[in-house]
């Protein structure tokens, strides 16, 4: 009976204890796991699993207060959004979900929180703690967009004007009659622009917009995952998964090697009208010249016909980059801010050749551009060099958001592991 | 920068290997695994090892050097109905692709599959009866004629 009872008043003792630890964020220090979340990093970073979602982690936002939203590919229990909150130590717990759908897209912007599903926009209301007024109010934004059955993510960002970008991907890997069939031709004038392959841009507060309230944006741009607002030149940057198997559809104009390595996977600096130049064209990243692509009569040699923007920075191929974050904080050294973090999810499309990816990316920048080589920041979410090279990666990173201290998270869409990567060093 | 240097790597071997074309792929490991009966019957080794040539050359890009495709994008090929079920529908995919969602294990697998009729009768064959005796599948071998058959539907 005696140890009964004083369990039972330890046990509130600690609960009190935690709510007072709730109380006093700022006294508390957040802690690196002791392997820094097996994550390899640069010196005087560290890392931790804030949660384990158990879902397929997308894109996640975080509010000036520091609540967690999590966007799931996939319905898990009936939710589509997850909600986490932090203790004090860093490690965050899981303590709700809403919205009936799944999706990739994850943005918070003043006072909102903006999700997509892979046809649709929503907002929710966020109150002055950074919770959802109401998860059953989502106030649909967008509806109608084009999905297929690949590439069917629709990322979204807004600017400082109240507009809304949406990627809408391309359901085809370069236009062809067959896709994805060795020797088919490219379509010509790819009737899958008229709806798909560009950025749209909505209203961030008008609501049932469909394509004829929205903008074709930007064009040519096969899939964007990735995408951010920066706020240094006030422009729209997008990363884009390349095009894949070009020695299997082409086996006569491209090598298995040369397919790994080709076309870079782009960041391009948008503006109205921009146009990249997919399905016609592809970026070799050593001749550094926008191509021809072979379904529209290129051989690997010709140059691009046509005029269309160049990449901003080139990485290697196949790497899928479905993250893009630009640095804004001030826990991290000077170095990183206003420079541009990259999710890269990870290829498949290298085989037979190693795999490669699974990474997160640091790009400096510079008055608003890329300047400077870019360079692996955080590394081995696969677990393994060899779990790296066979694809069958432990970890896939996805998401990126700053965390009001200035803290880098990263979702990973595999096992659905939440991390957050600290400066602990001395600047 | 690991990776920079094994792309710029990748890339000078992209470029020496220029003239060269599709058959120089190295053989995934699974060949190597090929079930004990064949080393019993000449013609069933023999079509395994033509298969895992076609293989190597058509499918791993999707399928993977393991077999186990990429979720949820590309479908696995270990140890599913698709693969050790009717070798019929089997043949029917390879020949007329596959547009349709499939579901395997809980996943759904999406990115349709292209059909690869510019193969013959035997290489489908070949390439059936490997991937049916591979990445730790047993199942029987599929004749020239059954996939004929199916072929001759689709006319």
């Amino acid at each position: 009976m005696r140890s009964t009872y004083s369990r039972l008043l330890l046990g509130t003792a600690a609960l009190a204890g935690s709510a007072l630890l709730y109380a006093s964020q700022t006294n508390v220090r957040v802690a690196p796991d002791p392997d820094n979340a097996g994550l390899k990093l640069p010196a005087g970073f560290g890392a931790l699993k804030v949660a384990e979602t158990g879902g397929k982690a997308r894109h996640l936002a975080i509010t000036p207060q520091g609540v967690i939203y999590v966007k799931l590919n996939k319905v898990k229990d009936g939710k589509g959004i997850l909600t986490l909150h932090s203790q004090p130590n860093g490690k965050a717990t899981v303590t709700g979900g809403f919205g009936d759908y799944g999706g990739t897209g994850m943005y918070v912007k003043s006072g909102y929180l903006y999700a997509s599903s892979d046809h649709d926009v929503y907002r929710y209301k966020l109150d002055e703690r950074g919770e959802i007024v109401d998860p059953t109010k989502g106030e649909l934004l967008v509806r109608g967009l084009k999905v297929g059955s690949q590439h069917e993510s629709k990322s979204i960002v807004l600017d400082n004007d109240n507009n809304l970008y949406v990627n809408v991907g391309a359901y085809a890997n370069a236009c062809q009659e067959q896709d994805r069939t060795r020797g088919s031709k490219g379509l010509p004038n790819c009737p899958i622009l008229d709806s798909a392959g560009g950025i749209w841009q909505f209203k961030s507060s008008q609501l049932n917009q469909r394509y004829a309230q929205g903008t074709r944006y930007a064009t040519g741009l096969r899939n964007v995952v990735g995408l951010d607002w920066n706020p240094q030149d006030n422009q729209l940057f997008v990363m884009q998964h390349g095009r894949d198997q070009l020695h299997d559809n082409w086996p006569a104009l491209y090598t298995d090697a040369q397919s790994a390595n080709l076309p870079a996977e782009c960041m391009y600096a948008l503006s109205k009208g921009a146009n990249a130049g997919w399905p016609y064209t592809y970026y070799d990243p050593t001749k550094k010249e926008v191509m021809q692509g072979p379904e529209y009569g290129g051989d690997g040699k010709t140059p691009a016909k046509g005029d269309y923007l160049k990449p901003a920075a080139a990485y290697p191929a196949h790497m899928a980059p479905n993250g893009l974050l630009f640095y804004t904080g001030t826990m991290f050294p000077a170095k990183y801010r206003n420079g541009a973090f990259i999710a890269f999810h990870g290829s498949w499309n290298r085989a037979p050749e190693p795999q490669a990816g699974y990474m997160v990316a640091f790009q400096p920048f510079k008055d608003g551009k890329p300047s400077g080589q870019w360079e692996v920041f955080a590394d081995n979410f696969s677990g393994s060099a060899a779990k790296t090279a066979s694809g069958r990666a432990d970890h896939r990173p996805c998401g990126l958001a700053q965390g009001p201290d200035g803290s880098l998270y990263v979702s990973d869409d595999s096992k659905g592991t939440i991390y957050r990567i600290v400066y602990t060093a001395k600047k | 920068m690991i990776i920079s240097k094994k792309f710029i790597l990748g890339l000078a071997l992209a470029g020496a290997g220029l003239t060269l074309q599709a058959q120089h792929r190295p053989a995934p490991k699974a060949a190597a695994k090929a079930s004990a009966k064949a080393a019993a019957d000449p013609a069933l080794k023999a079509s395994l090892t033509r298969g895992a040539a076609v293989y190597k050359n058509v499918c791993i890009t999707c399928h993977q050097a393991d077999g186990g495709g990429l979720p949820p994008i590309n479908p696995p090929l270990i140890k599913t109905q698709y693969v050790l079920g009717d070798k019929a529908r089997l043949a029917h995919i390879v020949l007329a692709g596959l547009a349709e969602p499939i579901e395997i294990d809980g996943e759904d697998y999406k990115q349709p599959m292209p059909a690869q009729a510019h193969l013959s009768d035997q290489q489908i064959a070949d390439v059936l009866t490997y991937v049916r005796n591979s990445f730790g599948n047993k199942a029987s071998a599929v004749q020239v004629a059954e996939v004929k058959a199916v072929r001759a539907t689709l006319k």
